[in-house]
């Protein structure tokens, strides 16, 4: 703890902050330049901006709410701290790396508070405390935060997988369907059309539903798609038929004269799953009840 | 030279193709398949390709010649267990394959065989029972 | 574009067209290539393979692996043949021609990341084509 009443520590950060803050950026940056700086992954004008806003941005923290770097007058700089965390976590920076950032303004901050305080032992105990404190805080900071960034792009890769290994679906002994969700881009169309070949060889299904319900848009390059899984199915001895075609896709496949050949449409899974069991010779009865 | 065997089952020629076949060894297969639909009278010619990982333009124009060879000769050819990567392959090269039935195993092939005897015109389809 | 390997394989028969898909195989699932795209390059090489042999007379093929920064195999086919005289009417016509001729250059463009083609009618052909992974 300070022995200096709370808020008067910092004030010689913030008057050192104040008269020469150029200095102690040059510092900063010299710093930093050694090992973590990461020069193929930040370009030195950005890193320098981001350093000048930060000591401004801390100048106005300790003058509006001392050294308690949770109070509410620090929230600018919290604010820009996760900006710089997370967009390291995105660029490649180690949680290190990026904690660096924040602990090399010590040593220049330092120096400074030494020489000013150079007569005055417990002034300079105190506010060498409080500067660690702080810049621990902040360090700190910047480190839980990158963690979280990157349990979140963990996580939106999960999702991101799950989405594309669509689940293709038995619907019955040689039906299977494919319930399409999302756009249709070219990588994530081999992939789903892989995936669909696949399941038709391990269940020996003779026909495929591929349910468009969920795809917003066909255009020619969607249609091209599908039209080369149809092909690929045939060849190996499927044949598919395309369900949730809505209106609005019917029309855009004629205005667009997309040609989908002898390609069966239907516009619901379950008016499909009616015609692929015709196809089979399969036929649903009722039971007579006894 | 070794050749590639064909299998007789009643009126069926059964043929399974495998991996590295090179062109002469194919030419070889066309010549005797032909050779034994017309000796046996077969009506039906399955072939099953499921050891084959390419199927190239070469191998393709094989398979399309022996299906429309077989048809002059009044017997129906069935290509069954093409892999996935070569269906997409074959779908990228551009390669249809027009008038070559397909069916995705033995099974559904002689399935298919059978029912396409049937339908022809020269009615001895009841004999494949 | 960093080679980390050349290899080279004559192509003068059939047998050696064998040679080639397999080589090609071996290679492409080696660099981790998906099946997928090991199946349509060992496919572009067996075309490839087999007009510089019936076409261009015989001759052969490098195979290149390639690693920087990408990964990638390069094929490149050379042969001392008659050349081809309309290079757009080849690519266009694949094997669809009734002809029996089909030279396959349109297919194998179309199955691979790159593909170039120099030729002269009486000189040869030189075609390489190129998958990234």
């Amino acid at each position: 703890m300070s022995a200096l009443p709370q808020d008067q520590t910092g004030l010689s950060i913030s008057a050192i902050l104040t008269r020469d803050e150029q200095g102690i950026l040059s510092e900063w940056m010299k710093e930093m330049s050694n090992s973590t700086r990461r020069g193929d992954l930040i370009r030195e004008s950005d890193l320098r901006s981001q350093c000048a806003h930060f000591l401004k941005l801390m100048k106005q923290g300790i003058q509006a709410g001392g050294s308690n770097f949770n109070s509410p007058a620090w929230d600018e700089v919290r604010e820009m701290l996760s900006e710089i965390s997370r967009t390291r976590a995105q660029q490649g920076f180690t949680p290190s790396e990026t904690a660096t950032f924040i602990f090399s303004v010590k040593r220049p901050l330092f120096t400074r508070i030494q020489q000013d305080l150079k007569g005055q032992p417990d002034a300079l105990a105190s506010e060498m405390w409080a500067a660690t404190e702080l810049l621990d805080a902040m360090g700190l900071y910047t480190s839980e935060v990158f963690q979280k960034s990157k349990e979140e792009v963990i996580r939106r890769q999960q999702e991101e997988m799950l989405e594309l290994s669509t689940p293709v679906v038995k619907l019955w002994d040689g039906v299977v369907a494919l319930p399409l969700i999302g756009t249709l881009d070219s990588a994530r169309t081999q992939i789903v059309m892989e995936s669909l070949l696949e399941a038709i060889v391990q269940t020996n299904s003779r026909v495929a539903i591929i349910d468009i319900t969920g795809v917003p848009t066909v255009d020619t390059v969607v249609a091209q798609h599908l039209l080369k899984t149809v092909t690929a199915a045939r060849l190996m001895g499927a044949d598919c038929i395309i369900s949730g075609v809505r209106p609005q896709i019917a029309q855009t496949i004629v205005h667009l004269g997309i040609n989908l050949l002898d390609i069966t449409t239907k516009a619901t899974l379950s008016a499909a799953f009616s015609v692929a069991l015709q196809r089979l010779g399969l036929q649903v009865t009722k039971e007579a009840r006894g | 030279m070794e050749k590639i065997p064909i299998l007789r089952m009643g009126d069926l020629l059964l043929v399974t193709i495998q991996v590295d076949m090179h062109d002469r060894l194919a030419m070889a297969l066309q010549e005797d398949l032909t050779q034994m639909i017309s000796d046996t009278e077969a009506r039906g010619v399955l072939i099953d390709i499921s050891s084959l990982d390419i199927v190239d333009s070469f191998i393709g124009r094989m398979l399309a010649n022996i299906a429309a060879m077989s048809r002059v000769l009044d017997a129906e050819t069935v290509v069954v267990g093409m892999r996935p990567s070569v269906a997409i392959t074959l779908v990228e090269l551009g390669l249809s394959l027009t008038g070559v039935r397909t069916a995705l195993n033995v099974d559904a092939g002689m399935d298919l065989l059978k029912s396409a005897v049937r339908g022809s015109s020269n009615g001895y389809g009841s004999r494949l029972h | 574009m960093a080679v980390v390997s050349t290899e080279k394989i004559p192509i003068n028969a059939e047998i050696d067209v064998v040679a080639v898909r397999r080589r090609v195989r071996e290679l492409s699932a080696k660099l981790g290539f998906s099946l997928v795209d090991q199946t349509k390059t060992v496919t572009a090489a067996s075309e490839l393979a087999r007009n510089t042999m019936i076409h261009g007379g015989g001759g052969q093929m490098f195979l290149e692996a390639l690693n920087g920064p990408r990964t990638g195999l390069r094929l490149i086919f050379e042969d001392t043949g008659p050349g081809i005289p309309d290079v757009e009417l080849a690519l266009r016509d694949g094997f669809t021609t009734g002809s029996g001729l089909g030279l396959g250059l349109g297919g194998a463009k179309r199955l691979m990341s790159d593909f170039e083609i120099s030729t002269r009618v009486g000189q040869g052909t030189r075609i390489t084509i190129t998958r990234w992974k």
